[in-house]
């Protein structure tokens, strides 16, 4: 540890996505939890619920975000009892700003904040390492995030449909898992407006193809055997 | 940098995660101008690109930031409070910019002496009662009083600019011109600066911030085109 460039940020196992659109938010994440080397889980849920409209993205230390979450969704609970009605994304973004930035020796975890309320519609906040809160019409996270700044420079626009929204976020973490060896396995999305919560499961099977990648066989034997290919007529 | 021993209570120096590059301001006829860049840098990826690093304090002052942003967060609320309290004596005074000053200067100041400092680089400008005040505030405490300051490498780049080209009673089109030549070269020649900026103007009035826009470059230099004409293999 004491010969690694401490002033270079530390990259995070994970692609994670937030998008706003015209009515709600998108939020998306990658599955993969590892330690080292080792998936541990190929099947986590980064999205977590902190209240009924707002969800939070996950990354860096599973631990730290997990504790941070469960933090931020009990004081959250204790004020929607005293406020009277549900809270703002705003507030709850603020809740993880102030125990990311009080605990920034300690904490190791980016967050991405999503929801929606009646005063302000859909929102995304960023929390990235140390605390800063940032408000975004998208954001992204986690190691992944690397391969997709370049992407939503170029793909990105404003006054989005929820349906673009979604295929933008499906098709950002799948690029990001194909090129970040610490992102992989489903997409997961949610999607937050004044209707509800919608959850969606993308498994690999379901995503595009990109470079250098084949069509999955369930055998040699299969690609042995086929048909031979019809002669071409000239 | 030293490493802690778990059971120890304190904090020691940090690093910075999310940071702001330089802020350049100068004194000008009416009062205080500012330049910022909007960018949050995250190591060396140009991360955030709309971050508002010039905010108004009170009614005299404007504060300008580098270095951590959540630090810059910490201390406008720091300063919300501050603000606060003083109109809470509800006695027709407020804080001018010297004061403030003052008050940043000791906030930094002690952080520093517990080895766990507010990772800023810091302006503060304001005009009082006629009176033009400009000043500067580094994460270890040193502070600066002065016609014209710089944080970062805008000490490097831009002050031997205003060294050379600032005067007093400078007109707004002159002190924005001025600024913006001094934006120009940090924007060539720092790697962290991003081309999306703001001015702050500051004078008796009040503050105003400038809409974000961009600067145009120039590099129709004849050696551009070709560098390595003549010198093969050279950069």
């Amino acid at each position: 540890m004491e010969n690694m460039d401490l002033n270079a940020p530390h990259s995070m196992g994970t692609t994670i996505i937030g998008v706003t659109y015209d009515g709600g938010v998108v939020l998306g994440a990658d599955s993969r939890t590892s330690t080292g080397m080792y998936v541990a889980n190929r099947a986590s849920d980064k999205i977590t619920q902190l209240t009924d409209n707002v969800y939070i993205c996950r990354s860096g230390s599973a631990a730290d975000s997990q504790i941070v979450s469960d933090y931020v969704r009990y004081f959250l609970h204790q004020h929607t009892i005293q406020l009277g009605q549900p809270a703002t994304v705003k507030v709850a973004a603020n809740l993880v700003r102030l125990l990311s930035y009080n605990n920034k020796n300690m904490l190791q975890t980016g967050i991405i904040v999503g929801g929606w309320d009646k005063y302000e519609g859909g929102k995304i906040y960023g929390v990235p390492l140390g605390g800063t809160i940032i408000e975004q019409p998208f954001a992204i996270g986690g190691s992944g995030s690397s391969y997709l700044y370049g992407f939503f420079d170029q793909a990105w626009k404003e006054g989005m449909s929820k349906d673009e929204a979604e295929q933008l976020v499906v098709k950002a973490v799948s690029l990001a898992i194909a090129r970040d060896g610490a992102s992989g396995g489903v997409v997961r999305t949610v999607i937050i407006n004044s209707d509800g919560v919608t959850r969606n499961f993308y498994p690999g099977d379901t995503l595009p193809l990109w470079h250098e990648e084949l069509e999955p066989q369930n055998s040699l034997l299969d690609i042995l055997n086929a048909p031979a290919p019809e002669p071409m007529n000239i | 940098m030293t490493i802690m021993s778990p059971e120890a209570s304190s904090q020691r120096t940090l690093y910075p995660y999310v940071t702001g590059t330089s802020v350049v301001a100068i004194k000008y006829k009416d009062g205080i101008l500012m330049a910022a860049d909007m960018g949050g840098s995250y190591g060396s990826t140009l991360r955030y690109k709309s971050v508002e690093r010039m905010k108004a304090v009170g009614k005299h002052s404007v504060l300008g930031a580098s270095g951590e942003i959540s630090d810059f967060q910490e201390i406008l609320r720091y300063l919300d409070e501050l603000i606060l309290h003083d109109n809470m004596w509800d006695d027709g005074n407020s804080l001018g910019p010297k004061e403030v000053h003052n008050y940043l200067t000791r906030l930094m100041y002690n952080r520093r002496n517990k080895f766990n400092p507010l990772w800023n680089s810091l302006v503060l400008g304001g005009v009082k009662n006629g009176q033009k005040y400009l000043g500067s505030v580094s994460m270890i405490g040193v502070h600066f009083e002065d016609n014209h300051v710089a944080t970062g490498f805008g000490n490097h780049l831009a002050r031997p600019i205003l060294r050379d080209e600032w005067k007093e009673d400078l007109t707004f089109e002159e002190g924005v011109k001025l600024l913006e030549k001094c934006m120009r070269v940090l924007l060539y020649r720092d790697r962290s600066a991003v081309n999306k900026l703001q001015i702050a103007k500051l004078t008796e009035e009040g503050m105003t911030i400038s809409q974000p826009y961009s600067l145009k470059t120039f590099w129709g230099y004849g050696a551009f085109q070709n560098p390595t004409v003549g010198a093969e293999g050279s950069w």
